[in-house]
């Protein structure tokens, strides 16, 4: 999935970078060149991240994740599950089937949907380099917002699943 | 010139010594480390380059009159429908969204529309969607995306609120 994703991206960039050629050599220059002083500007952000995201990941394996989402619910299971989908940086691919899992061996359906949130909108790992574009501020609060609002999620979709039965 | 890359990548340079610290009180986790971290950069490397050529190109091609009239502070629901599509065909992880939105941003982008973006980047990509439904059921997925588009809108409309004209020019300075 993630492959087909990525797969587009570089169609679209290519077939726009030979149409660029075509039409402007020196602008597309202008814009390869942009290109390359943006990319450099934030690449040892970029590598702290994916660092601190290693270890992290390390230190709190997958398998550690499970048991504590698993075996506990209510609301400290609650509560738990927003914490580690912030910190922690799973790709979609790889959260949605450990849900499934998790869903299948009777973890709380608001559980996984506030992991799930948490996971794709609060990033505590990245929130250097959210903070390197848009200020302390600004970062924290999109940040926190998102971690607040996350609970509304979970007790949402708790909703409609309930009901939807 | 040594010294300027050791300054830059001063944090890296840090995080790797406590890698290799990890790797000496336990060689099995700290290869594991290693591992993670050399898979997690050669992915980064591997999305992240498309992504920076069409920022590059956006930022040379496409007019900034243009982004202001449909993207603008005055662009209303047209504005933040386009901020929604644009995030929600997105692909990638969060982290290749940040300098897209800087680049939306000295286009004249309004900061709510590109914290409507950011939302939806993060958490309504249409590809992400089909996924989840495959996993975790129709129900699930639809309602949660229903609760997560109320909640990208609410998001970007009260962190326009929270920040003072001053702050958000020092963001978009443009």
């Amino acid at each position: 999935m993630g492959d087909i994703t990525t797969f587009v991206l570089y169609g679209l960039a290519l077939s726009w970078l030979a149409f660029s050629f075509a039409r402007d050599r020196k602008k597309t220059e202008q814009a390869l060149r942009k290109a390359w002083k943006s990319f450099a500007a934030i690449l040892p952000a970029f590598l702290v991240v994916l660092l601190i995201l290693a270890l992290v990941v390390v230190l709190l394996p997958e398998a550690t994740i499970a048991t504590f989402l698993g075996e506990r619910s209510g609301f400290l299971g609650y509560l738990l599950a927003s914490v580690v989908g912030a910190v922690t940086l799973v790709p979609g691919f790889v959260a949605f089937p450990m849900a499934k899992v998790l869903l299948d061996h009777g973890a709380g359906v608001a559980q996984m949907a506030v992991f799930i949130s948490t996971l794709m909108m609060v990033g505590v790992v990245t929130l250097p380099l959210e903070i390197r574009y848009f200020g302390v501020k600004a970062a924290v609060w999109r940040n926190l917002l998102a971690y607040c609002y996350a609970f509304f999620v979970g007790y949402g979709v708790w909703i409609f699943v309930r009901v939807a039965r | 010139m040594v010294k300027d890359i050791l300054r830059t990548y001063r944090g890296f340079f840090v995080l790797l010594g406590l890698c290799f610290v990890a790797f000496f009180f336990s060689p099995l986790l700290g290869r594991k480390v290693f591992t993670v971290a050399l898979r997690n950069i050669l992915f980064m490397l591997s999305v992240v380059p498309p992504v920076f050529i069409l920022v590059g190109l956006f930022d040379v091609w496409i007019p900034r009159e243009k982004v202001v009239k449909r993207l603008g502070e005055a662009s209303g629901m047209v504005g933040i429908g386009i901020a929604l599509a644009l995030g929600a065909l997105a692909a990638g992880p969060l982290y290749a969204a940040f300098p897209v939105a800087e680049v939306l941003l000295r286009k004249g982008v309004s900061l709510r529309n590109v914290w409507i973006f950011l939302g939806a980047w993060s958490t309504m990509k249409i590809p992400m969607l089909l996924f989840e439904i495959q996993n975790l059921g129709l129900v699930f997925a639809a309602s949660r995306y229903f609760m997560s588009f109320l909640g990208v809108l609410a998001i970007a409309f009260l962190l326009d609120r929270f920040l003072s004209l001053e702050e958000k020019n020092r963001i978009s300075p443009f």
